[in-house]
């Protein structure tokens, strides 16, 4: 799923400081898995900002909601009655919901609650890494089911380098280094054979540097 | 094995232990700075590698360095990293460098940007290390770039490329991976610099074993330590670099004054220990910021005078 943290509140709070009301827009798919911008937190970051509007001796109305998803127009619609009441949103979804609910709701101020970081797994509660750069074109059966892209720093189809050791990446030891995962798995699989054979540049043309990417199912659009 | 006009591949065929070094590009424009250094070793080597940008911290071109050494007559061995350039600007340097007759390419992935002095930057990694050498190879004997366009004029190139027996997770991977460089058109390495003899041996025997060696020249890495401070430096903060303690032990064991003189001996007993080691075809001598220790260190080990190539 999508990972995402919560902006510092100092960051939001420079936002909609100027404005008199605020509607706080969660989401109740990725962000709220990741605990960074669902129902809960959209409800925490209210009560943060009553408390400074408060503080700082300014009336102001912050009100939240959770949206199903902010990445469907049928969802968005569920502020269709309510956002012309608001001077600012700040959606807690991801880059993906923020912008979709700017697009269906073109002359209203959309603010990012959250930053958004990657496409990860949960290693555990408040536990989160990257699996997946959606580089359009899946290579897992390739390496073990382990992707170098995501989990290479230097994205290598021919690793690792030599900035390797004790099994981790030069850059942080925090860091396993994927190269020795792929190549400890696929000894494990008996297909070390595989790592012999070097890997031709890849086409990254289904990746970002082909531009702004679109699906289009046929089979589902009828 | 394709013959390129390189005299560093002509040295190695000839059946002379190599010798290569290298030198670094200032953080300025002043290029009378590589002239300085080159000109300090170049009676004592085969060819000079220059650097690309090495640990990502920002100099003087190695494309225009090493132009600037084949002007002086000298042979260069150009270092290109993937790091900062994609395959459009790597195989235009190809093309431009082998217009000055170039003729030496060290192909290499590069350090992350994060030890550098832009540690903010966009990385590119477009191909690795391999890759480069496929690209090479490719665009040498098919006269082709990766986009398809064909061409007369190939650039002539002896391929070349790292290897670091010392890094994880065990030397029969380290193994398995020269053998991929080496299915990739790598015709020569230069190692990383060894303190662990064992471990470099081993590395050899396997090479050795699983007939590497017939298909590619091992220079073996050697750099001189400065100081105790610099090999406790290695052992602890530099990836990929394996110093054992003894080394640390008998650099800081003795004085101050002398630990340099300690550094370049353990240097010419390292060379001198390898000599004989099967499979090895040279030494590429890294002497950091050091280039005028070079000549002490090939005289003592009995590498110069260089031989002279017939006709060249």
């Amino acid at each position: 799923m999508i990972k995402a943290v919560p902006k510092p509140l100092e960051e939001v709070i420079g936002r909609v400081q100027d404005f008199n009301k605020v509607l706080i827009a969660g989401c109740d798919g990725c962000v709220t898995v990741c605990e960074a911008g669902g129902l809960k937190e959209a409800k925490i970051l209210a009560s943060a900002l009553r408390l400074y509007f408060t503080q700082a001796g300014k009336q102001a109305q912050v009100d939240d909601i959770s949206l199903t998803r902010q990445c469907e127009k049928e969802y968005l619609a569920q502020l269709s009655d309510k956002i012309d009441g608001y001077d600012a949103v700040v959606s807690l979804a991801c880059g993906c919901g923020v912008q979709y609910l700017a697009e269906m709701y073109d002359n209203k101020l959309i603010f990012p609650g959250v930053d958004t970081c990657f496409l990860g797994v949960n290693e555990e509660r408040g536990l989160y890494s990257e699996r997946c750069q959606a580089c359009g074109r899946c290579i897992l059966a390739e390496t073990g089911g382990i992707c170098p892209i995501a989990r290479c720093s230097k994205r290598m189809l021919n690793g690792p380098c030599g900035g390797s050791e004790a099994g981790k990446c030069e850059i942080n030891p925090e860091i396993p280094c994927g190269w020795q995962l792929i190549y400890e798995r696929l000894k494990t699989l008996g297909q070390l054979d595989r790592f012999e054979n070097p890997v031709e540049p890849k086409d990254w043309k289904s990746s970002r540097d082909g531009g702004p990417r679109k699906i289009v199912r046929e089979d589902l659009r009828i | 094995m394709t013959t390129t006009p390189s005299k560093l591949q002509k040295m190695i065929a000839a059946g002379h232990l190599a010798v290569t070094s290298e030198v670094g590009p200032p953080r300025s424009a002043d290029g009378q700075v590589i002239e300085h250094k080159a000109k300090m070793i170049k009676d004592y080597v085969d060819a000079i590698n220059v650097t690309d940008n090495q640990t990502s911290v920002c100099r003087l071109c190695s494309l225009a360095a090493c132009i600037r050494l084949k002007l002086m007559g000298l042979e260069p061995v150009l270092q290109m990293v993937t790091r900062d350039r994609n395959r459009i600007a790597l195989q235009s340097d190809i093309l431009g460098a082998a217009s000055f007759g170039i003729n030496n390419i060290l192909c290499l992935t590069g350090d992350h940007q994060h030890f550098g002095d832009h540690p903010n930057c966009a990385n590119v990694f477009d191909l690795d290390s391999t890759q480069l050498a496929l690209t090479v190879r490719m665009m040498r004997d098919e006269g082709k770039l990766l986009g398809g366009h064909e061409f007369e004029v190939r650039p002539q190139m002896y391929i070349g490329a790292a290897a670091n027996p010392f890094a994880g997770p065990n030397v029969e991977m380290r193994v398995a991976r020269l053998a991929k460089k080496v299915a990739a058109g790598v015709q020569f390495v230069q190692t990383q610099c060894i303190y662990n003899m064992d471990t470099f041996k081993t590395f050899m025997k396997m090479s050795v074993d699983r007939g590497l060696t017939e298909k590619v020249a091992i220079l073996a890495g050697i750099t001189p330590m400065k100081n105790v401070g610099m090999a406790r430096y290695m052992q602890k903060r530099v990836p990929g670099i394996d110093v054992p303690d003894e080394i640390v032990k008998r650099m800081g064991g003795v004085p101050k004054e002398k630990q340099a003189e300690e550094g370049i001996n353990l240097a010419v007993e390292q060379i001198e220990e390898l000599k004989g080691v099967p499979g090895i075809r040279g030494f590429h001598i890294m002497a950091i910021e050091w280039e005028e220790k070079v000549p002490e260190i090939v005289e003592r080990v009995g590498l110069y005078p260089r031989p002279k190539l017939n006709g060249g």
